[in-house]
């Protein structure tokens, strides 16, 4: 297993090509250049801080730090999945309920595969745990978001059809199913389509990361499988969480449609 | 019989009793809160105070069962599904109801965006009438109708109303008001409710 070692001088030249971005959007002021700026110097100092970071717990293979690390992982998915959102929940479950089902389905997900097929010793390894976490939990947050945002845009859109459901005897469950169901087609949507394009359209990152280190390409096809199934299982049933859970504190014990829990729009 | 008392919704107060076989029509000003009165009357809002529907009060079942005996229906009735028979447990059963109604009995398998405002609401009120609630809370259930559909609305709700049903039937029109309420109630803009006796 042999790769081409880069250093920090060879990087100097596939950056100019973000530069020759930037003289791009002065010339046809298209008033990028700030933000691209901004994204470029944050991308840098994000993924060399993220090098050092997981250099040292490789190193330190401590269960508390890697735990911290997943946790703080878990934080910047929820704020994510609200930053998506175009009506949020009030209280604390506008981040509660993003967080907690990204926990639950990611870290199930992540726990099962460290358990049944990649046995590491010890099975927290960071080397292992944490890069398997944050390709669940990157898929995941966006199932999640997206089924939130259409269970409640669904919600407000549909309170006709749910409140007359519920007038007419139906149970919570049976007046948001509709709604329900759409926003679940919506959250697995993403999974699907990129099942599906998978190696025609696009080359994974990671498997093309892995083909770059020098494994043969038979045995990276055979990782990357392991992580769409584990991606495909922690969306469904992140979605599935996030949605039967949001739908719940969207309605009340006595079967009535609680859209006054959504945050008014525009409010921060 | 439906009493209720000290029912607290938002400015909304009120307190009456509504026996078997009595309509009682409802009046007041757009916006006053009618629909609210009616809403939480069905336990479809949050509210406060004692409901009760032959003594029981409405805590002690499930609000689905409630909602069966005690039933709104919304002056713009809703739709979940695509086909207009799809709303209906037993769409034959319904049959009658709808050629009363002067509407087509082919329309079962329409989709709902084909019909009009007008065949909504009978359709609503269609669907509601199946269930053969003990209350009936009818939110302006013929403001979309012609006077001559409204004929057959008031004489078909009538005929509930002999069968023991109770009604209470808010109207913007108080001539109808006055041929369907043996008694009015009038809700003022402080969200109380005084009784006109005609």
């Amino acid at each position: 297993m042999t790769y081409i070692q880069l250093t920090y001088g060879d990087l100097i030249l596939p950056a100019l090509l973000v530069v020759m971005d930037g003289a791009l959007s002065l010339v046809l002021r298209l008033k990028l250049e700030r933000q691209l700026a901004i994204a470029t110097v944050r991308m840098v100092l994000q993924l060399v801080l993220v090098g050092y970071v997981l250099t040292f717990l490789f190193a330190a293979v401590s269960p508390l730090w890697t735990a911290l690390a997943a946790l703080i992982m878990v934080l910047f998915a929820s704020r994510e999945i609200v930053a998506r959102q175009k009506r949020r929940l009030l209280g604390l479950w506008k981040y509660g309920l993003g967080a907690g089902c990204t926990l639950l389905a990611a870290g199930t997900v992540t726990i099962f595969s460290l358990a049944t097929e990649l046995h590491p010793q010890p099975w927290y390894h960071p080397r292992y745990s944490l890069p398997l976490l944050g390709m669940i939990l990157g898929n995941t947050m966006t199932g999640i978001g997206l089924g939130l945002d259409v269970l409640t845009n669904g919600l407000v859109r549909e309170r006709a059809a749910v409140e007359a459901c519920l007038a007419l005897g139906g149970t919570r469950y049976q007046a948001v199913l509709p709604v329900l169901r759409d926003a679940l087609r919506s959250g697995f949507m993403p999974i699907i389509n990129s099942m599906a394009a998978i190696g025609l359209v696009s080359l994974p990152g990671m498997m093309t990361g892995q083909i770059l280190a020098g494994i043969e390409p038979i045995d990276a096809v055979k990782y990357q499988l392991l992580i769409m199934f584990l991606i495909a299982g922690g969306t469904g049933l992140g979605t599935l969480a996030a949605v039967i859970g949001g739908a719940r504190l969207l309605t009340d014990n006595r079967h009535r449609l609680r859209l006054d829990r959504i945050a008014p729009e525009g409010a921060a | 019989m439906l009493t209720v008392s000290g029912l607290k919704r938002l400015h909304i107060f009120a307190s009456f009793d509504l026996q078997d076989g009595e309509c009682v029509a409802l009046q007041g000003p757009s916006g006053v809160g009618k629909t609210l009165l009616l809403r939480s009357i069905a336990d479809l809002d949050p509210n406060d105070g004692t409901v009760k529907l032959d003594g029981a009060l409405r805590e002690t079942m499930p609000a689905p069962v409630w909602r069966k005996r005690v039933t709104y229906l919304a002056a713009e009735p809703g739709w979940w599904s695509d086909t207009v028979q799809e709303h209906f447990s037993g769409w034959d059963d319904a049959l009658p109801l709808v050629a009363r109604l002067g509407l087509p009995l082919t329309c079962g398998p329409w989709p709902v965006q084909r019909l009009s405002t007008g065949e909504r609401q009978r359709l609503g009120l269609v669907r509601a009438l199946m269930l053969q609630s003990r209350v009936l809370l009818l939110d302006e259930p013929t403001s979309a109708l012609d006077s001559a559909s409204a004929a057959v609305v008031e004489s078909l709700i009538a005929e509930r109303i002999l069968n023991g049903t109770s009604v209470l039937w808010s109207t913007h029109d108080n001539a109808q008001a006055s041929r369907v309420g043996s008694r009015v109630f009038v809700m003022r803009t402080d969200g109380e409710i005084e009784e006109n006796r005609p």
